[in-house]
């Protein structure tokens, strides 16, 4: 696949490069030596920039045809459907308008090509185009902003309505670490000041906080499905962000603040495994994955779909491969994970 | 010269014709002239875009075939590639060092240092910039602040790594990263001295442009790219100086134990002191001048866009009042959008709001301009000169990577591109290959005003231009979609996600477009230095252009115009201008040059 794309580039540059030997012999055989464009560079210049607007086109839908599907899957969590018709009804936008003004563009380009005697038209200025051409923009950007704040503001109202889980995100170079906030649902108090390694106190949890006993430390972030989910995320070194692509939802984690975001996952990782999208996508990697096997590479694996944390913010040596497995779950076997986790109490207990 | 005497030129016009001394030193290397200034800030930054398109070539090298070796990474990074296999530390640094060299070394120095000095005082009528001397220090000063950001390449546990944006914690603790060290500080150091060359630079030329303009050269007569010029020096001074003190507090952070930016930190092994800083305060500090900052790269590449593309389409240029309003409406809304870089900051989302009103706002300005230059084109008797053909290619692509800043600008869309290839695909179409355009546009077109009359050659030129302009396109089309895939920017490789498997593909055919675009660069530089040398000499105006620079003789001399300057009469686009029989307004020219006065009965348009 690499070659042939390889291939199709190498053809397309040897085209562009012979059409181009072209116009230097042609412009060469009888020109006086002047560089300044005369009127058949002018017309060779205007085919190419049609030929260029066509490229333009194809490598468009050629991106699309052949891309399109690597494309994040239908998005998992309740305000990702809102996400994605917004960023649906934006892309047609910017579709129809790209088409238009660079086919106006590189067709002017070449109808108007220069000739020896022609005469351009002295147009300057006209009110009425003008006016048309600043209120159109304003009429749409209006709806796109209206209909952009308002969803931002409901994603971003982050509130203790419908029950909803809380855990914390804790980045580290270059590790995450969830803190379930336990029966209780509060998260115990924690300051970096109170980290004691010695005594596996990594999250530096505050040991005489009541809050805090009952909270449990995971390396693996599971999640029941349809209940909202409270993040609050801290950072102990650097910035970090926590991406969740498929959940369209992400934040920063800064040192010296508890930054939140909020989603309701809707589909499990089981569910997501089935969704067609997903399951070609499996299958196209493993495809890739089971070649370099053959090669005795590593990291040759055959991949199953997860859903995953990513680090976002560029943080360090590692900062590629800081990433978190997200496991969305039926409630009960959610419930069941949660109860054979220990406590912050249990661990301690156990260290002294 | 002296300043006053300049503040007196109109008095005795012609009192530059007595001759300096002139020696090597005074003539090539501290020279206060505006013209030999110019050219030393272009091959300063032409070198410095060398060195940034080269890193770019290399990481790109490293993305599309991770882990593989290449003997030429090991001789351009020796113990930084060993066997060939590039190391992670030095992938951040060469991102790193790529985007700050390009932004500001190549895109602010190398376009607005040498376009603004080369032609305000030309287009305007002056003798000289209003202060050569402060001129000559800013372009000293560049190229100081360019050596040590050279020479922090070279520090052995590597120059500066944390993202061109620097954000601290980061940016400020040699625990976190090895850049942080020494390579930190001459960057910090070097971005100092680069800021001051700036203000320097932007002073002089506001000043000149406000005071010096000959005879007749009204604000309203003024060609586009002095508009550009001056609106980009003034957000330069605006808000370069807050970056200044962004970089003063975290070299206080760095160095002096302050606590501007640092709160609650446990970095290998033990807590440090800091205490009540944020990141975040860095983050409006940074982007302050940031946001501002992409438009001082594109207004001056605007500006030249606007005059060569009136030129060579010998018509007026459409819209020049409404060209002037978005130029100040877009250098207003600049300054007031800069939180569109930190919706995910942990900012208030209130704030969110406010910014993503701001930015789109943004976006009506823009798309006046782009439809202006289009209604340029219309019924025009084009002339498809290379500049002419960098220009049509930066409406292209400014139009392309402007529409995708409607996404990126919406805070809701925002969350799940943001920081990913699609990030980098929109920027770099934007602003970086649309004023890489502006200044390749800039090149071609006054290459002659420069070199005394030597041309550049037009066949090089076209070949330079056409495959510019598809791998522009073949690296950061598919680029929108690996963002789209949600791959994030500044990974080293991204084999560590079996779901980014298959875009690997992508990033091959990204990267050997770069490659070929990279080569395509070779023929501009050959150019530039062949025609420098042995380019053929042109008519005084060859392009048939409406400024005053053309009324200048080729061959350069302090003070710019032998006898009396001109005086203007007109604006800068009387192209094909017809009078009422429909004949042009000089027989058989169809221009009418910004020195001729208005002919009998002859209609000064009311623009």
């Amino acid at each position: 696949m690499t070659t042939l794309l390889i291939l199709t580039v190498l053809v397309l540059v040897a085209i562009a490069i012979w059409q181009m030997t072209k116009i230097f012999e042609l412009s060469q055989i009888k020109t006086i030596d002047s560089q300044i464009a005369n009127d058949r560079d002018n017309r060779y210049n205007s085919y190419l920039l049609m030929v260029f607007l066509v490229f333009i086109y194809a490598i468009t839908i050629f991106s699309f045809w052949k891309y399109g599907k690597f494309l994040l899957p239908e998005a998992a969590s309740e305000h990702g459907k809102d996400y994605d018709d917004l960023m649906l009804v934006s892309f047609i936008i910017i579709f129809i308008v790209q088409a238009i003004t660079q086919f106006l563009l590189h067709y002017y380009g070449y109808k108007y090509r220069g000739e020896e005697g022609k005469k351009a038209l002295f147009f300057a200025d006209n009110n009425l185009l003008e006016a048309v051409w600043t209120i159109i923009p304003v009429i749409v950007l209006a709806g796109l902003i209206l209909w952009g704040l308002y969803t931002w503001t409901n994603i971003m109202d982050i509130n203790d309505d419908d029950d909803p889980l809380v855990i914390e995100l804790y980045a580290q170079q270059f590790n995450w670490t969830a803190r379930y906030a336990g029966h209780d649902n509060v998260l115990g108090g924690a300051n970096v000041r109170m980290i004691d390694i010695d005594k596996a106190n990594i999250l530096g949890l505050d040991e005489a906080d009541l809050n805090a006993s009952d909270d449990i430390l995971v390396k693996e972030l599971h999640l029941p499905v349809g209940r909202k989910v409270n993040f609050k995320m801290r950072s102990q070194d650097v910035l970090h962000s926590a991406y969740m692509p498929h959940f369209r939802a992400q934040m920063n984690c800064v040192p010296g603040m508890t930054t939140e975001f909020s989603f309701t996952p809707t589909i499990t990782t089981a569910d997501m495994r089935l969704n067609p999208d997903v399951m070609d996508k499996v299958k196209r990697t493993n495809v890739i994955r089971a070649k370099k096997a053959a090669q005795g590479k590593e990291n040759s694996d055959p991949w199953e779909f997860d859903y995953i944390l990513l680090c976002n913010k560029i943080c360090g040596k590692s900062h590629y491969n800081m990433q978190m497995k997200i496991i969305v779950e039926e409630e009960e076997e959610y419930n069941k994970w949660i109860a054979e986790q220990r406590t912050f109490a249990q661990t301690m207990a156990s260290v002294q | 010269m002296s300043a006053t005497a300049h503040a007196h030129i109109e008095d005795h016009a012609d009192d530059h014709g007595h001759h300096h001394k002139e020696t090597f030193v005074t003539k090539y290397i501290f020279s206060q002239d505006h013209k030999m200034i110019s050219k030393q800030y272009l091959i300063t930054g032409l070198i410095m875009g060398i060195v940034g398109i080269a890193m770019s070539l290399m990481f790109r090298m490293q993305l599309a075939w991770p882990g593989e070796s290449f003997p030429i990474l090991e001789v351009f990074l020796g113990d930084w590639a060993p066997n060939g296999v590039m190391d992670a530390d030095i992938y951040l640094a060469l991102v790193t060092i790529h985007g700050t060299i390009m932004v500001f070394f190549v895109l602010t120095a190398g376009l607005s240092g040498t376009f603004s000095n080369l032609l305000i005082p030309l287009q305007i009528g002056a003798r000289d910039m209003a202060s050569g001397f402060l001129n000559m220090i800013s372009y000293w000063l560049f190229f100081l602040s360019s050596v040590i950001m050279i020479l922090s390449l070279f520090v052995e546990a590597g120059p500066a790594s944390a993202g061109w944006t620097i954000y601290p914690p980061l940016s400020a603790l040699p625990m976190a990263q090895a850049g942080s060290g020494m390579g930190m500080t001459l960057w910090l150091v070097s971005m100092a001295i680069f800021i001051a060359s700036s203000l320097l630079g932007s002073l002089n030329y506001i000043v000149t442009v406000l005071n010096l303009r000959t005879k007749g050269m009204s604000m309203t007569r003024l060609p586009l790219t002095i508009w550009a010029f001056l609106i980009t020096a003034i957000i330069g001074v605006v808000s370069f100086p807050v970056l200044l003190s962004a970089a003063l507090l975290l070299i206080m952070d760095r160095s002096f134990g302050t606590s501007f930016f640092l709160s609650d930190i446990f970095i290998q092994g033990e807590v440090l002191h800091y205490q009540g800083g944020s990141p975040v305060l860095f983050e409006h500090l940074f982007w302050f001048l940031g946001h501002p900052e992409v438009y001082i790269v594109i207004l001056p590449a605007m500006g030249i866009v606007s005059e060569v593309m009136a030129t060579n389409a010998r018509k007026p240029i459409f819209g020049y009042r409404a060209m002037i309003a978005s130029i100040i409406a877009i250098a207003f809304l600049s300054t007031i959008v800069w939180g569109h870089h930190m919706f995910v900051s942990g900012m208030n989302p209130f704030l969110g709001s406010v910014f993503t009103f701001t930015t789109l706002l943004i976006a009506i300005p823009s798309a006046v301009k782009s439809f202006n230059w289009i209604t340029t084109l219309w019924k025009g008797n084009l002339q498809l000169n290379p500049a002419m053909l960098f220009s049509i290619g930066l409406v292209s692509t400014f139009l392309t990577g402007g529409l995708t800043g409607i996404i990126l600008g919406d805070s809701t869309l925002d969350i799940n591109v943001h920081d990913t290839y699609f990030v980098v695909a929109h920027f770099h179409l934007v602003m970086g290959i649309s004023a890489l355009y502006g200044l390749f546009a800039g090149v071609y077109h006054w290459f002659p005003k420069m070199f005394e009359g030597k041309m550049l050659n037009k066949n090089l030129g076209y070949v330079h231009f056409w495959v510019t302009a598809v791998c522009a396109y073949g690296v950061f089309l598919p680029m929108h979609f690996v963002g789209m895939a949600g791959v994030p920017r500044r990974y080293y490789e991204n084999t560590a996600f079996p779901m980014f498997d298959e875009l690997t593909d992508v990033q091959v055919l990204m990267t050997v477009f770069a490659l070929i675009a990279g080569l395509a660069q070779l023929v501009f530089l050959f150019n530039f230095i062949h025609s420098m040398f042995y380019g053929k000499k042109g008519p005084q105006n060859p392009w048939k252009s409406n400024t005053l620079e053309w009324t200048a003789p080729q061959e350069h001399m302090h003070g710019n115009w032998p006898g009396a300057i001109p005086h203007v009469h007109r604006w800068s686009y009387d192209y094909s201008k017809t009078d009422e029989n429909g004949e042009y307004i000089i027989p058989g020219q169809d221009f009418v040059p910004q020195n001729i006065p208005l002919k009998d009965g002859e209609e000064e348009l009311n623009h």
